[in-house]
């Protein structure tokens, strides 16, 4: 009996058909993929993109150069130097990130007492040469202007965990 | 006078005739890669070209725009002639073979009685251009691809010839038309349903395609007879290749789905023109070859042979014999 129903089975090509009537249902299913450049998914607000060193609200830079992140950086992607302001507080002459070393852990914003380095929401900073990639201060200053008000969000919706 | 009239004039309407074909089949070629990719990406979950044009329309167009302002690139080991002819082959065969192919009542260059062998025999030359690419390219995974292009071929042509002979059996015509009108009571494809399935599958294992693509065999021999080919070389490949699926889906139409005919002969239906029909079960054929492509995954080369040699042969063979006894035994047999 059992070699019947077999046989009857791979005759009437039964597996196959049930495995084509599967795909036929998933033809109309929702696609799972985005039209990237022109869709774009959801992002936590502790996703780690580009960098960016933030301002007050004065526009002062909130960088104090105490060379946390540097210290921490296990790229050592992140160079600083320092000396002392006119009006005598202490900033950073020159914050340079080889975005090349960087591995996008974290560590900076961490490590940061006053939440003057940041990576920001921003993940399409790719060149077309490995030069462009050696962000100095003003980089990393302009990038802090752009994107100001999304990292103030996420800062704000991620504190609650903190 | 004789010389324009008898000369001149018929070579002038013949070629007109043959532009007139082969245009509207690279149309549906290109056509054909993008309706591939995009049904593929359907069954897939994903969405398909979609940059190039609305809904990535224009695809094809970039595609082709892409291979001919590429660099033909020709192996220093290989031989130059056989190389280049390879690809040339593949796509002439496949593009003559549309001669005989009747697109609607008295739509057909070349009305010829034998139409059906000369389908075969085209069909059966096609193996050449891939054995020609894969010896010619002095690689082992073209060379590889080659070798089983060649036996896999020839195994399936087999049992196609059985199933064309069973539909022969039946029209008592070599002529595609007849065979054709001989379908106007019921279409082949419901009292020779289990040849329809054999010829199907065997057009798959023809034209190369999943779940029997093992010359190409992307993820084992990388691409098989085509590996060391770019640029137009390739395109003509690929062409080729899909100009013979859209030819097989043709034969197909004719031999089993009743060609120009609508499915019956009532009133709106046949209003609509026979090309409109033909275009329309090729169409569907050509969905399901997407279809199982997107389904099957590709078989083990003895699976292939066992397929070829141990069930469709003695089925068909079988159904040959069945067919030809019930129609003597009815008396059926065609005049």
């Amino acid at each position: 009996m059992s070699f019947i129903n077999r046989t009857a089975r791979s005759l009437l090509l039964s597996e196959l058909v049930s495995g084509m009537a599967l795909t036929f249902k998933t033809m109309f299913k929702p696609k799972v993929t985005l039209n990237y450049p022109y869709e774009k998914g959801p992002l936590s607000p502790r996703f780690r993109g580009e960098h960016a060193l933030r301002r007050y609200a004065n526009g002062e830079e909130r960088c104090i150069a105490c060379k946390l992140c540097e210290a921490i950086c296990p790229a050592q992607a992140i160079t600083i130097e320092a000396e002392a302001r006119d009006d005598g507080s202490r900033r950073t002459t020159r914050y340079d990130i080889d975005m090349t070393k960087c591995i996008y852990c974290g560590f900076c914003q961490e490590a940061c007492p006053v939440d003057a380095i940041v990576e920001g929401p921003n993940f399409e900073f790719a060149s077309e040469t490995r030069e462009e990639l050696y962000y100095n201060k003003d980089k990393l200053l302009a990038n802090g202007d752009r994107w100001e008000s999304q990292i103030a969000q996420n800062i704000a919706s991620d504190a609650p965990y903190r | 006078m004789t010389l324009w009239a008898d000369i001149v004039w018929p070579t002038v309407v013949i070629v007109a005739t043959i532009m007139l074909i082969v245009m509207p089949l690279l149309g549906a070629v290109a056509y054909l890669t993008y309706a591939e990719r995009k049904i593929m990406g359907a069954m897939q979950l994903r969405q398909g070209p979609m940059t190039v044009g609305p809904f990535g329309l224009l695809q094809p167009m970039a595609d082709g725009v892409k291979m001919m302002a590429k660099e033909v690139i020709i192996p220093s080991g290989a031989n130059r002639v056989v190389f280049l002819i390879a690809p040339m082959i593949t796509f002439f065969l496949s593009l003559v073979a549309w001669a005989v192919i009747p697109f609607d009542e008295g739509w057909v260059l070349a009305d010829i009685n034998v139409g059906i062998l000369y389908l075969f025999a085209i069909s059966s030359l096609g193996v050449y251009g891939i054995v020609m690419a894969g010896w010619a390219s002095n690689s082992r995974y073209a060379f590889l691809g080659g070798l089983r292009s060649a036996a896999q071929m020839v195994s399936y042509e087999v049992s196609i010839g059985f199933v064309i002979i069973t539909v022969l059996l039946c029209v008592g015509s070599l002529n595609l038309s007849d065979v054709v009108l001989a379908q106007q009571t019921v279409w082949f494809v419901v009292p020779l349903f289990p040849m329809f399935v054999v010829f199907f599958v065997s057009a798959l294992a023809e034209t190369n395609r999943a779940p029997f693509d093992l010359p190409e065999g992307e993820s084992e021999i990388v691409g098989g007879f085509m590996v060391e080919y770019s640029a137009m070389t390739y395109a003509l490949f690929f062409l080729g290749e899909y100009a013979n699926m859209i030819l097989m889906s043709g034969m197909i139409t004719i031999l089993f789905l009743g060609g120009w005919l609508p499915p019956v002969d009532v009133a709106p239906l046949n209003w609509i023109p026979g090309i409109v029909w033909f275009a329309a079960k090729v169409a569907g054929c050509l969905f399901i070859f997407i279809w199982v492509r997107a389904t099957f995954p590709r078989y083990r080369y003895d699976q292939l042979m066992r397929l070829g040699w141990k069930v469709f042969l003695p089925f068909s063979l079988f159904w040959v014999v069945l067919t030809a006894g019930v129609l003597v035994a009815f008396d059926w047999l065609p005049d």
